[in-house]
């Protein structure tokens, strides 16, 4: 099961690729760190599907870096919930796929972020409407680690403690990495585990890209006895990518022809490597 | 009813009527329940009253994920904070994707009196009149407050409510007529119209009396809604009166006055357009003192409107000559 959805990973990565192309200014960095988070949300864990994409029960996905959005909008593709060929319609005006989540144009997205710091609280509000109802499902909100600088983010965490709404589950795509720089160097947010725990939060820490530890983190979040679930992803910005991995340059950027043939076969091999090993067990 | 109402505590109590009769109804507050009156919504049911604590921007995100859910979801906190401190909240979670959320912003303009201009809301309606989807509403006494919570709740979007806790007697009939977008007429006249928003409309109504002993026929219109504004009032008031005056608890630039500027300046008809005069906060900063000192002070009560007015149509004679 974990190979297979390492594949659908690496997929996930090709499409992205293929979207954005080259010539056009894209966030490459923070949607390639976050392809396996998304994922495993999406093909493991969640109760989600283009049939139940307007279910009152479904869970919810809230991305509060919104600049990640296409990697969403690849996974959505996937899921059938859009349409295949409008990925490539991406920033386009008139397209359906704005250039941060946009909740009345977009199937499939469920909050209007982009200005960040301001998902978790919108997880809160799903959360209280959900208890109010006597709903079970689960909201899974994406945050980035240059993001918890966003005071916002601290006030939402503490609504969450308070009111043990414990069928929020926070992830952070700990990429290291900002639009200017390191998070370190810029202003640091660590200790990320310790901040999250003090706010009342129980927290796990996963290799963000690798999908057997993310399930298991993930399975964690039904299992709540009062405190809502953090997981802290680390991960690589840029990754699949050689020459983008671990560096704020590809932050929101348009890559050469050279650069995007380059990036494309480098993330073709890893599919064509993983299919092979497999084939070969 | 009682004869004297401040409009915030008739917005309680009819928050609170509402929330019995729908179960959608949520009441969100920052740590000022007891003041902005959502807290009356409590004894109604104890869970769809929601603090958040000291935290306007959680608020706000909250509201519009409660919101997404279906639920109706009224957020309070004093004017000043409500509308400055989660200005990009509003804007990127409640406006642009035309949340259901109605915004109650409390304690608004100098009529808060004593806390002084770090509290006082002067510019409130301009942040709100700027967003697009936003309706902006300000209630005049406790009968119109109630008719505009009534219909921001059954308008399905965001919507901007402007409360106050100016101390007045109710002026307007309890069954007064309201209709959002629609300014209402409160007396005709033919040569000054009065336009006038929010409670000084009271003052409005006692300048018009004062107006008409000297001889000026006087006019008055309750602009309710700020956006949308009504233009077709406006037309009227341009066709009929040579000289008008906007009358608000708000700063000059961009409330009332501005929607009136901008409203009849676009206007086609009549090809002659009456003076239009501004009576407002006139670009400053509030400071402590009682809601009647400071009224008087910044010329919104029934003396400081008919002497500006006076004033005005001395210095047109002059300029006639």
């Amino acid at each position: 099961m974990f190979e297979r959805l390492e594949l659908k990973a690496w997929e996930a990565r090709l499409e992205l690729i293929r979207m954005f192309s080259y010539g056009k200014a894209h966030h490459f960095g923070g949607s390639l760190s976050c392809v396996e988070l998304l994922t495993c949300l999406y093909f493991y864990k969640m109760r989600y599907s283009a049939l139940l994409r307007d279910d009152p029960d479904r869970d919810r996905f809230i991305l509060s870096k919104g600049h990640s959005v296409p990697a969403q909008y690849v996974i959505l593709s996937m899921l059938g919930v859009l349409p295949e060929g409008e990925l490539r319609t991406i920033k386009q005006l008139g397209s359906r796929l704005q250039g941060h989540p946009d909740v009345n144009k977009t199937p499939g997205i469920e909050a209007p972020t982009g200005s960040l710091g301001q998902g978790l609280s919108f997880a809160n509000g799903v959360a209280l409407a959900a208890r109010l109802d006597s709903r079970q499902f689960r909201i899974f909100v994406l945050l980035g680690d240059g993001e918890l600088q966003e005071g916002q983010v601290w006030e939402a965490a503490m609504t969450s403690a308070h009111h043990r709404l414990t069928n929020v589950c926070v992830l952070v795509d700990s990429n290291r990495f900002q639009s200017q720089g390191s998070v370190g160097e810029i202003k640091g947010v660590q200790p990320l585990a310790g901040k999250w725990a003090a706010f009342g939060w129980e927290v796990l820490e996963v290799d963000g890209h690798d999908v057997a530890q993310i399930c298991g983190a993930l399975d964690r979040v039904d299992d709540r006895s009062g405190r809502p679930l953090a997981i802290i992803a680390s991960t690589v910005k840029g990754k699949g990518v050689s020459f983008m991995e671990n560096s704020f340059k590809y932050h929101n950027r348009a890559l050469s022809e050279q650069e995007y043939r380059q990036a494309e076969q480098e993330i073709l091999e890893q599919i064509s490597s993983r299919k092979h090993g497999h084939a070969g067990h | 009813m009682p004869d004297i109402e401040e409009t915030r505590e008739r917005y309680g109590r009819t928050l609170a009527r509402l929330a019995g009769q729908d179960r959608r109804v949520v009441a969100l507050d920052c740590d000022l329940g007891r003041s902005t009156k959502s807290h009356d919504l409590s004894e109604v049911d104890p869970r769809r009253f929601i603090d958040l604590g000291i935290a306007e921007q959680d608020m706000i995100s909250t509201a519009a994920g409660l919101a997404s859910c279906g639920k109706i979801v009224f957020v309070n906190s004093f004017a000043v904070f409500l509308t400055g401190r989660a200005f990009d909240q509003i804007r990127q979670q409640i406006s642009l994707p035309k949340a259901n959320v109605k915004l109650c912003g409390s304690s608004a303009g100098i009529t808060l009196g004593a806390d002084g201009a770090t509290h006082q809301a002067i510019n409130d309606v301009t942040l709100m009149r700027c967003l697009p989807n936003m309706t902006v509403i300000v209630p005049a006494d406790g009968n119109q407050t109630e008719k505009a919570v009534v219909a921001a709740y059954l308008h399905p979007g965001p919507v901007y409510l402007r409360l106050s806790r100016y101390h007045l007697a109710n002026f307007l009939p309890e069954d007064c007529a309201f209709e959002v977008g629609r300014a209402a007429v409160l007396r005709e006249g033919n040569r000054v119209a009065l336009a006038a928003t929010g409670p000084v409309t009271a003052h409005a109504l006692e300048a018009a009396d004062l107006l008409q002993a000297e001889g000026v026929s006087t006019g008055v219109y309750n602009f309710h809604t700020l956006k949308p504004f009504d233009i077709n009032c406006a037309r009227e008031i341009a066709g009929r009166y040579e000289t008008v005056f906007s009358i608000e608890e708000h700063n000059i630039v961009g409330g009332l006055g501005s929607a009136l500027a901008e409203t009849l300046c676009e206007l086609f008809e009549p090809a002659a357009k009456p003076l239009l005069q501004r009576i407002g906060i006139r670009d400053a900063y509030g400071e402590s003192g009682t809601a009647e000192e400071l009224v008087h002070k910044h010329r919104l009560d029934a003396e400081g409107i008919t002497g500006t007015v006076l004033e005005v149509l001395e210095k047109r004679r002059q300029y006639r000559r």
